[in-house]
């Protein structure tokens, strides 16, 4: 698993899951649809992402389907700074 | 003009189409809402004609919001009946054109001291204080702060406001606290919670949210809508239960629920918070007051319970009662002191299913699931009224014992469960 990966990993462990929830999270655990993470409290980890790597992510783009695994938001990410680089 | 008919009715089937289609997928997913048509007034014991067609039956109710049983008291329908006449139906405005009687500015003020505030607004509904609340009082420099599991009309008010949204974990004042380091360059930090939470039924934690908000400059929010009356010792809510009564920045609450439950909601604070929803909150501004009738009942609800603690005392009791049964039976209940009492079930077709044989029992409950509960802990929420006499729970408890071994859940683990049904 390369960096990005395993900070969004930790970053939604830390924040979503509650004490004593023993569920295993991987890159491809469903967040949104497995009811990890609700629309409502997916906000925290959209700027956390923001901050942490200095981008904006548009809210067109911050969407449940987008968030829905931990895969999912790093290839946003990656695709987000890619163009900014390129840009 | 036959073509724009023609185009018209192109349009329509295709959106009845789409719909049906929606609706057919709510069916199959088991998420369809069917009502329940009551031929009698809100009570203990109602007659419930379901499924539709069906001849009406005697059940026993406990999932009405019901909680001190002062829906249909006789001093209240009397109370509501004198309001009619003396003071009419209808506004025929909203308050601030010509819709404000004396008895609207009379209940703010009652409100106000039952809540150990400074100042109430009456909403059409606490649905709508939460609407108008954020956007009236929040803009962009100010951040809110919510507890991950509060009411879906705080989630909705929320999104209204342009203030940054934030949350914390169920109850987790650790990560609270982090929140509102994190968020110390704001102007306003408001920290939001329900008082007490309507799927588990169990109370914020309101004095250490106050100690925080102290020592981290923020204000509180509570929605005290399954409190207001009977939490506490006197029933005056969350904040009287845990020793910050006067302490809470903004309350919102319901006449919906124990104030007599018919509509009307409110927004109780700091003066001149309130005084911003006055000229600010969108849903007071644009629409109607709440109707004389229900005005004129709601002071008497309040001048009952001020008068006497015996209705909630007697719903304590109850509680306890009741909370007692379903332990010594087998029941897995969320651990609790408020009369919203979740009998767990775990799997959504096993809740639909217990609720449905206990209805044939003649016990009138519902079924939660996801997306009203987290996916995996379906429930049964049964909620207590100080109307029950324990006759009532004793045949209740009869009707979930034998639902409950025909489901073969009793004195099962949440393991056992979801090991023989799922999640």
């Amino acid at each position: 698993m390369d960096e990005l990966r395993r900070v969004i990993l930790d970053y939604v462990v830390k924040e979503y899951l509650e004490e004593g929830d023993d569920r295993e999270v991987v890159v491809d655990t469903p967040l949104i649809t497995g009811g990890i993470v609700d629309s409502f409290s997916m906000v925290s980890l959209k700027r956390f992402l923001e901050k942490k790597y200095t981008i904006q992510i548009p809210d067109a783009e911050a969407t449940p389907t987008a968030f829905d695994s931990v895969e999912r938001i790093a290839s946003l990410v990656e695709r987000i700074r890619g163009a900014r680089a390129g840009a | 003009m036959a073509d724009a008919v023609e185009v018209e009715q192109g349009c329509l089937a295709r959106v009845r189409q789409h719909f049906r289609q929606e609706l057919d997928g709510l069916r199959n997913a088991g998420l369809f809402k069917e009502e329940r048509f009551i031929h009698a007034p809100q009570a203990a014991d109602i007659e419930v004609e379901f499924p539709a067609g069906a001849t009406p039956r005697q059940v026993i109710n406990l999932c009405a919001n019901n909680y001190l049983g002062l829906s249909s008291h006789p001093e209240v329908v009397a109370a509501a009946h004198a309001g009619l006449e003396a003071r009419g139906y209808g506004m025929s405005s909203v308050r601030f054109i010509c819709g404000t009687q004396d008895i609207h500015r009379e209940l703010e003020q009652r409100l106000t001291t039952f809540l150990g505030t400074e100042d109430t607004l009456l909403f059409p509904s606490c649905m709508d204080a939460n609407a108008g609340v954020f956007e009236a009082l929040l803009g962009e420099q100010d951040v809110m702060i919510a507890d991950r599991l509060v009411h879906a009309s705080i989630v909705d008010g929320m999104r209204l406001s342009k203030a940054m949204q934030d949350t914390f974990k169920h109850s987790d004042m650790a990560h609270l606290e982090e929140k509102l380091q994190e968020h110390q360059d704001k102007r306003f930090r408001l920290v939001i919670t329900d008082g007490v939470f309507s799927m588990d039924g169990d109370l914020a934690r309101l004095d250490d949210i106050v100690a925080l908000a102290e020592r981290y400059g923020a204000m509180v929010f509570v929605d005290d809508s399954h409190a207001t009356g009977f939490i506490g010792k006197t029933g005056r809510g969350t904040h009287e239960q845990k020793g910050v009564f006067g302490k809470i920045d903004i309350i919102t609450t319901t006449l919906g629920k124990a104030l007599g439950g018919a509509s009307g909601g409110c927004v109780s604070g700091r003066a001149e918070l309130v005084e911003m929803c006055r000229q600010r909150a969108r849903p007071y501004l644009f629409s109607n007051s709440v109707p004389p009738v229900i005005v004129a009942g709601a002071l008497k609800v309040l001048e009952l319970i001020s008068r006497t603690t015996e209705r909630r005392d007697a719903l304590e009791e109850n509680t306890r009662y009741w909370r007692r049964l379903l332990t010594e039976a087998g029941f897995d209940i969320k651990p609790g002191e408020s009369p919203i009492v979740p009998v767990m079930l775990y799997h959504a077709k096993l809740a639909q299913d217990v609720a449905r044989d206990l209805f044939a029992e003649g016990i009138y409950v519902v079924g939660f699931f996801f997306p009203v509960v987290p996916k995996g802990q379906a429930r049964i929420r049964t909620q207590l009224s100080a109307a029950h006499q324990k006759a009532h729970l004793d045949r209740a408890i009869e009707a979930f014992v034998k639902v409950g071994r025909k489901h073969d859940i009793l004195n099962k683990s949440k393991k056992a469960i979801t090991e023989r049904y799922g999640l």
